[in-house]
């Protein structure tokens, strides 16, 4: 692991010191250290087009009294710099009163291994497969005429020191791999993207050739499109097909139920406790601990170890998503959800994997139950309003259902709904519970962080659908 | 304090004859320190405080036709050297790429232009605080604000990009950003909405009262909202989001998305795009213009572009690479627009809000509903009904949706064009797209 002060003229009982006194009068704080590692590989327009590496090294330094928050940061981990810091943070905090909370849980689980993908696999073998993978779509389909695909991949070192020089540590390796593919048919250009991973080595997402799958689902989603009539516009019913469309569940009802929103009362959830937010049968949880999925972590960016969080059950709203300063102030426990995108960002409460757990229906007795409404199957991102409740998302393959019978596929629509409602409107929900591929990164605050979706097929009785057709 | 040209140049220089004597045929390099300090207060009490204290270098390394590049925070001698061989060694095991290659050294910027971008001042935390004290008191007068959020930052940023042709060249920057979000509630609903201001110079920034004032006003205006039917109806939208349209249109002509045929721009150099009256500049030497520049991303000096000319599309965004493979020469715009706008349209806002007897007035769009590839757009909306020039009532739940190619031929302008953001638009409307609500 990464020693952070060997380069340093600083050392660590140095730096355990100034962490001590700087939070000595304090609630809550700690010294955030860490060191990235990451890659990307990028092919397009026939080329390799971009081969980069990255290594981001810095410190965060936290303190907070009551409500109040100081934070500063640096690339710098040297004396000078955490004394500049603690300058800063004294400063703010002037007043301080707190009682500093000594205790932490601890835990022995893992959910990844202590891996470096970025050296499992060399370069020239990450640069052959994005040129077969180039070759194998353009000579599968004529129409073919953009391929883009890349690997990213990194690893990611933290440390976190608390005030008596508690220390917690974890090594997080993080990968994937995407495709797009631009098809151009008849005058019409049409795209379909699909991706792959999470905390292993690139190879457990590529075992037998699994790129060309990757290639293949690309290619039929861009294929579909081609053939897709302007969507409907105007309220009607939406099926959800399961896996990633689990993204409406994120959006319209995940953010609303993270502690900040909460705390400050700007969620439109705050006051709903114990009540009734959706329909029987609606099971949601937030869930850290998946072995080796994007969202899933062994301790939180504060150092509390990941747990599987209830939100709702069967209906009723049971817990917010908590980081230890929201879990302070509203007097519960954190969740293990205070993550932040790196050094350079304060903790929030944020999702890990948020999944709508299965129920008893299929697929086909949704559709079946459909007179005029929509089949949407993917999606790219999505956006939310916490105050309001309002938030879209953007299909990325849909189809029309008419009288109980999926149809031709629609053009890329935004759907809008009510994140509060929206649960009370779902009428069926499906046994087919799948998870993501592992590509989702959610944006709060200016911060993006890999998580997790998953959902079985959902029956939406009424949704506005954003089209064009009248 | 940010580190001075000294220090930055010194590392650039440093890392380009390391890269040179490891066998790179050229190099470039951006080597760049800011400082960043921000206070946030909530409900008229200070929340939080934010130092960021940021270094950084990016080095692209070229062996021949080969390419590769790397970024670090950790500007150590001994990391930068590690960082150097392992990028020359990546470049070796990167295939060739004939369009790989620095700038012509022709086109390369001589000098910087004095374009007053830095203001030296510092504002203490305890300042910003006073300021924050103003701004929330103001945001907060009104009974239904029931949560104020705001913030002020002061930045401060030093670079200096440097390249194996001889360039090197940086500039400070500067920026004071204040913002109010406020949080407004009656019986039906709850909203939200903002305010902030944005400049290089700490004098220019709006008075912390008349930005809460607005912050509130732009909130409560908001409450009991209704949802409309789905109909084809002019959509007005309100300059701060009628920049966004301005932005999809830089991309879809970015040089990247023409050479690799992903936009609906493509072939479209000399035709009409957007209706007669439009006119689209980029220019890079607005006088503390917040998107001001002497060169672009690569060294490469800009000038003023006029991107449209009565409706007809006259350039693309041309960097080295995709000009190269174009056969264009750069203009300048590696990393994009500088300052791009609308020229002023030419009737007022009462007018313009007069034109049909019902519109949609837009404030807010959410989602990423925007495609450059096929031009069609379909985004979440809130706003307000407008009846013969009259706000009427708020409306949400909506979505506003068409295809740029034909949105484009429909904007009429206002003639209220200010320079507030890196992107500026006149109020605009745009007709015949499809709003679908209930």
């Amino acid at each position: 692991m990464s020693n952070f002060f060997d380069k340093s003229d600083l050392s660590r009982n140095e730096a355990e010191n100034i962490i001590s006194d700087t939070l000595k009068k304090c609630d809550d704080g700690e010294l955030y250290l860490e060191n990235s590692k990451s890659e990307s590989i990028l092919l397009d327009d026939n080329k390799i087009k971009n081969s980069s590496y990255s290594s981001d090294l810095g410190f965060g330094f936290r303190a907070v009294s009551g409500e109040i928050v100081a934070y500063s940061h640096s690339n710098e981990i040297s004396k000078n710099s955490l004394r500049q810091s603690s300058d800063n943070l004294k400063s703010t905090l002037k007043s301080a009163k707190g009682n500093y909370n000594h205790s932490i849980p601890k835990t022995n689980k893992k959910y990844y291994e202590n891996i470096n993908p970025i050296e499992q696999k060399s370069l020239k073998n990450k640069v052959e497969i994005l040129n077969e993978v180039n070759k194998y779509l353009r000579s599968k389909d004529k129409s073919v005429k953009q391929v883009t695909a890349n690997f990213s991949g990194e690893q990611k070192s933290i440390e976190i020191i608390r005030s008596g020089g508690e220390t917690l540590t974890d090594i997080r390796p993080l990968v994937r791999f995407n495709v797009s593919v631009m098809l151009e048919k008849n005058g019409r250009k049409e795209t379909g993207v699909y991706g792959v991973g999470g905390r292993q080595s690139y190879d457990a997402y590529l075992k037998e050739n699994n790129w060309k799958n990757v290639c293949d689902e690309a290619l039929r989603i861009a294929s579909v499109n081609l053939e897709s009539k302007p969507a409907p516009a105007g309220e009607m019913k939406v099926v959800l097909g399961p896996g990633w469309p689990a993204i409406l569940i994120h959006e319209a009802v995940g953010h609303g139920l993270e502690g900040d929103f909460n705390r400050k009362k700007t969620s439109a959830f705050h006051n709903l406790m114990g009540e009734k937010v959706a329909s029987e049968g609606v099971t949601i949880i937030d869930d850290g601990t998946l072995n080796n999925r994007r969202g899933s972590l062994t301790i939180d960016d504060e150092g509390t170890p990941t747990e599987k969080t209830v939100l709702i059950e069967n209906g009723i709203l049971k817990n917010f998503m908590q980081d230890r300063l929201n879990a302070r102030l509203m007097k519960t426990k954190s969740t293990g959800s205070g993550r932040r995108e790196n050094f350079r960002h304060i903790v929030l409460p944020r999702m890990r994997n948020t999944m709508m757990l299965s129920g008893k229906q299929t697929q086909d007795e949704m559709i079946k139950s459909v007179d005029k409404g929509i089949f949407a199957v993917s999606f790219g991102g999505g956006q939310v309003d916490i105050t309001s409740g309002k938030f879209v998302f953007n299909c990325t393959e849909a189809y029309e259902i008419i009288n109980g019978k999926i149809g031709s596929p629609i053009k890329g629509a935004t759907l809008i709904g009510d994140g509060p409602s929206i649960l009370k409107e779902v009428s069926m929900v499906g046994n087919d519970m799948m998870l993501d591929p592992g590509i989702g990164t959610c944006g709060k605050a200016g911060q993006g962080v890999p998580v997790g979706v998953a959902q079985p097929s959902i029956l939406i009785n009424k949704m506005t659908v954003g089209g064009t057709k009248l | 304090m940010v580190k001075d040209q000294e220090y930055l140049e010194n590392k650039a220089s440093y890392c380009l004859d390391l890269a040179k004597k490891l066998g790179a045929t050229d190099t470039s390099i951006n080597v760049g320190s800011s400082i960043s300090e921000t206070v946030n207060f909530r409900n008229k009490k200070l929340d939080e405080s934010n130092r960021s204290d940021n270094l950084g270098v990016d080095i692209t390394t070229y062996i021949g036709k080969k390419k590769s590049s790397i970024s670090s925070s950790n500007l150590l001698q001994d990391n930068l050297n590690i960082l150097i061989e392992k990028c020359i060694e990546t470049t070796k095991n990167t295939p060739e790429d004939e369009f790989n290659a620095l700038p012509d050294e022709d086109l390369l910027a001589r000098e910087i232009k004095e374009l007053n971008l830095y203001d030296d001042t510092h504002i203490e935390n305890n300042d910003k605080i006073k300021y924050l004290s103003i701004l929330e008191n103001s945001a907060s007068v009104d009974k239904k604000i029931i949560n104020t959020e705001s913030s002020f930052t002061e930045d401060k940023s030093n670079f200096i990009l440097a390249n194996s042709d001889g360039f090197c060249k940086g500039f400070k920057t500067s920026s004071f950003v204040a913002s109010s979000v406020a949080v407004a509630k009656d019986d039906k609903s709850m909203e939200r909405d903002y305010e902030y201001t944005l400049k290089c110079h700490l004098d220019d920034i709006k008075s912390a009262e008349e930005l809460g004032k607005a912050a509130a006003q732009n909130t409560i205006r908001k409450l009991s909202p209704k949802k409309i039917g789905s109909e084809k109806i002019p959509i007005i939208f309100d300059k701060r989001i009628a920049k966004g349209i301005l932005s999809t249109f830089a991309s879809a002509i970015s040089s990247s998305a023409i050479a690799r045929g992903t936009s609906f721009l493509k072939d479209m150099i000399g035709q009409k795009i957007f209706s007669d009256s439009i006119n689209i500049f980029d220019k890079p030497d607005i006088i503390k213009g917040l998107g001001s520049q002497s060169f672009d991303s690569e060294g490469v000096k800009t000038e003023t572009l006029k991107l449209v000319e009565q409706g007809i599309l006259k350039h693309y965004l041309i960097d080295t690479y995709n000009g190269k493979k174009l056969n264009l020469k750069s203009n300048g715009r590696s990393g994009g627009t500088s300052n791009l706008y609308f020229d002023n349209g030419k009737i007022a806002l009462k007018d313009l809000l007069n034109s049909n007897s019902k519109s949609l007035y837009i404030t807010e769009t959410i989602g990423h509903g925007s495609n450059i590839i096929t031009g069609d757009y379909s985004v979440g909306a809130t706003g307000f009904l407008v009846e013969n020039g009259e706000f009427k009532y708020p409306i949400n739940e909506i979505t506003i949706a068409g295809n740029f190619r034909d949105m484009f031929q429909n904007i009429t302008l206002a003639n209220d064009l200010e320079f507030q953001y890196s992107t500026n638009s006149p109020t605009l409307m745009i007709e015949g797209m499809v709003v679908a609500g209930k």
